[in-house]
């Protein structure tokens, strides 16, 4: 029996609520439905100044519509289940940490040196072990594209440790 | 005859020529890397176009889309891996003629089919624009609206996927319109206290998250993936046998590729898939079709390119993208204030017929940049994805931070990456969240408006010709994969 079919008949014998199909569906059920209650704390517009529809019905009808066609969705892939994706690698969750470690430093100390970080975790995570490769895609590299920023685009990066030193501030 | 004069302005100015050389040149790179192409690498310099005028801004994006396109083939001949979504199908026999020891001629029969395609589409776009144009300015709202629901709706049943979650995705990209102060009655709507989120979520943040960020996510599942290069010693131009071989085919998929691209879809991907089958049954030798037919590369070349400025019609003309590339370009039309629609063509037909002949320039430069250059391209595929994407990444944070400086618009950036990320790997394809997002003030809009106007009596929507039409057009677009299924 080949790997496929073994993971195919793996994942029949799953219960429903461990298929992706199931995941997926209700998790934009489930968000669609906490938007649609926020939907009835939008302030409602008198009659007189009404133009059309109120502005909550918009969204209200295309949250509904995207419940209903996700009920769909669901519905069918009981028919014909959804194609078994490869769990994912240790890479993808290391890279999502670096986003999370880019906002955390990003806010507490410095935007330039999140993206030095960011840079130097996910080339080392992704295999770069060449000392100079990491050095050119963690420093050299931000440094070009911060000096044209800044330069050209004449952007003003937001205040940290590192940038307020090129600032002199 | 007078605006045709107007195509050539771009040659006369030594700054748009240097923006279109640019241009192909970035394009012909974004379409070798895999994982980039036109749509992200457009959003990834839209930033930059806003030290730029309009025009230079949207020639620019413009030689991008037409250069990307053909680059992908590069990528597609020699390793096997499409550098773009569209050249999937150039695939099958470019690399195996590759194989063969026959890359130069591989390579050179793709070059010369993409700018025959290319250049017919832009010729289609010049004639067939301002007619779509003209006929708009009969448009009301109610039928803006139907047109706006026809477009999502097409673009839900041709794009790749299937067309529910297709239209899942849409209907999300209209409901982020929905962020901020509605514009008629300046009644906030989720924003839940967030002053910054008032003014709506910004096109740029999402495009770049949902296109390059997700893809760097994307990126970090692949790093197993091993490429062979084939050797590539010069391109060669086809001979007179292939020209005599190919010439009807590339042709007709130069016909097939500018009439897809008109219709609001995936342009070019579905272009390719189509030129490459219609090439085959077409064909004296189906036979030799995944083995190394040059039939196959051209049917599948000249449609993808071909898409390029059929894509545009819509988007010119009627201001509703006819891919994603095509969504980008729209995007960076409004953040220059330039509205596109039937007024455009009145008011600045200069603008117009520039973008026109900058589009048939960028074609013949790629011509001449990928028959000599495509050795050195070739060599860029060689750039390892753990130095390019975190770079990628640098430019995409700075990007999009310099556009209201703003650092909420990265948290925006990375959240629709994620979002990205997952839609794509359940198939939810992710270019109807963009279109949605661009059609969304419009579909709104035009519904709220026409609502005024029939005193809000929904019914009044049937008696007008045009919005019917549009109306069983929609329709038929949403039952007709359904059909095909059931048929299959």
């Amino acid at each position: 029996m080949s790997n496929v079919q073994k993971q195919k008949r793996a994942n029949k014998s799953l219960p429903f609520f461990f298929k992706d199909e199931f995941k997926v569906s209700f998790t934009i059920i489930l968000v669609s439905t906490i938007l649609l209650i926020s939907t009835f704390t939008f302030d409602i517009v008198p009659p007189i100044l009404n133009r059309g529809i109120q502005p909550a019905t918009f969204p209200k009808g295309l949250l509904l519509l995207i419940i209903g066609l996700t009920l769909i969705v669901f519905y069918l892939s009981i028919k014909k289940p959804w194609k078994i994706e490869k769990k994912l690698p240790k890479t993808f969750f290391l890279t999502l940490f670096s986003f999370i470690l880019f906002v955390i430093v990003s806010k507490t100390l410095d935007f330039f040196l999140a993206i030095s970080l960011l840079s130097i975790f996910v080339s080392y995570c992704w295999g770069e072990r060449r000392l100079f490769y990491l050095i050119l895609v963690s420093i050299i590299f931000p440094i070009i594209v911060f000096i044209f920023f800044e330069t050209i685009l004449g952007l003003r990066f937001p205040p940290g440790i590192i940038t307020n030193i090129y600032y002199q501030v | 005859m007078e605006n045709l004069s107007l195509m050539f302005a771009p040659l006369m100015s030594s700054k748009l020529m240097i923006v279109l050389v640019f241009g192909t040149l970035f394009g012909l790179i974004l379409g070798v890397l895999p994982g980039l192409g036109p749509t992200t690498g457009g959003a990834l310099i839209l930033p930059f176009t806003m030290t730029l005028d309009p025009l230079s801004a949207i020639v620019l994006l413009t030689a991008i889309y037409c250069s990307a396109t053909y680059g992908g083939a590069i990528t597609a001949v020699l390793i096997n891996t499409p550098g773009t979504p569209a050249a999937a199908a150039t695939c099958l026999d470019g690399y195996p003629l590759a194989q063969k020891g026959e890359a130069g001629r591989a390579l050179g029969m793709a070059t010369v089919s993409s700018t025959i395609g290319g250049i017919f589409s832009v010729v289609v776009l010049v004639f067939f624009a301002p007619l779509l144009a003209k006929l708009a300015y009969e448009f009301g709202q109610p039928e803006y609206f139907a047109l706006a629901i026809f477009g999502l709706t097409m673009l839900a049943s041709i794009g790749e996927g299937s067309p529910i979650k297709n239209l899942i995705a849409g209907a999300f990209g209209i409901l982020i319109s929905t962020i901020g102060k509605d514009f008629m009655t300046s009644i906030e709507r989720f924003t839940y206290g967030i002053n910054e989120l008032s003014e709506g979520i910004g096109f740029i943040p999402v495009v770049v998250g949902l296109f390059a960020i997700s893809e760097m996510l994307t990126q970090s599942t692949l790093l197993d993936q091993v490429f062979k290069r084939v050797a590539l010693k010069a391109v060669k131009l086809p001979s007179l046998l292939d020209y005599k071989k190919t010439w009807k085919t590339i042709l007709r998929s130069s016909g097939i590729g500018s009439f897809i691209g008109v219709l609001p879809a995936e342009g070019g991907t579905v272009a390719s898939l189509i030129g490459y089958s219609e090439a085959k049954r077409w064909s004296k030798n189906p036979e030799e079709f995944g083995k190394g037919s040059v039939e196959g590369i051209a049917g599948a070349e000249a449609a993808n390119n071909a898409a390029t400025g059929g894509a545009m019609v819509p988007t010119l003309a009627l201001g509703i993208p006819g891919s994603a590339t095509t969504a980008v370009i729209l995007t960076g039309l409004i953040i220059h204030g330039v509205r596109p629609g039937p007024d455009l063509f009145r008011e600045q037909p200069e603008f117009l017929y520039g973008i026109f002949g900058s589009m048939l320039i960028a074609n013949i430069l790629f011509f001449i940049f990928g028959f000599f250059g495509a050795k050195i391209f070739a060599r860029i595929t060689l750039v390892p994805n753990k130095l390019l994407w975190p770079m990628i990444f640098a430019v995409s944070v700075c990007g999009t931070y310099s556009l209201s400086q703003s650092m909420l618009d990265v948290w925006i950036m990375l959240f629709f990456g994620v979002i990205g990320f997952f839609m794509r790997r359940y198939g939810f394809s992710v270019v109807p969240v963009i279109i949605g997002l661009i059609l969304g003030e419009l579909v709104e809009g035009t519904l709220r408006q026409s609502l005024v106007i029939f005193e809000g009596n929904w019914l009044l929507f049937l008696t007008r010709p045009i919005v019917v039409t549009f109306f069983i057009l929609s329709f038929i677009a949403l039952i007709f994969p359904l059909l095909r299924k059931k048929k299959v």
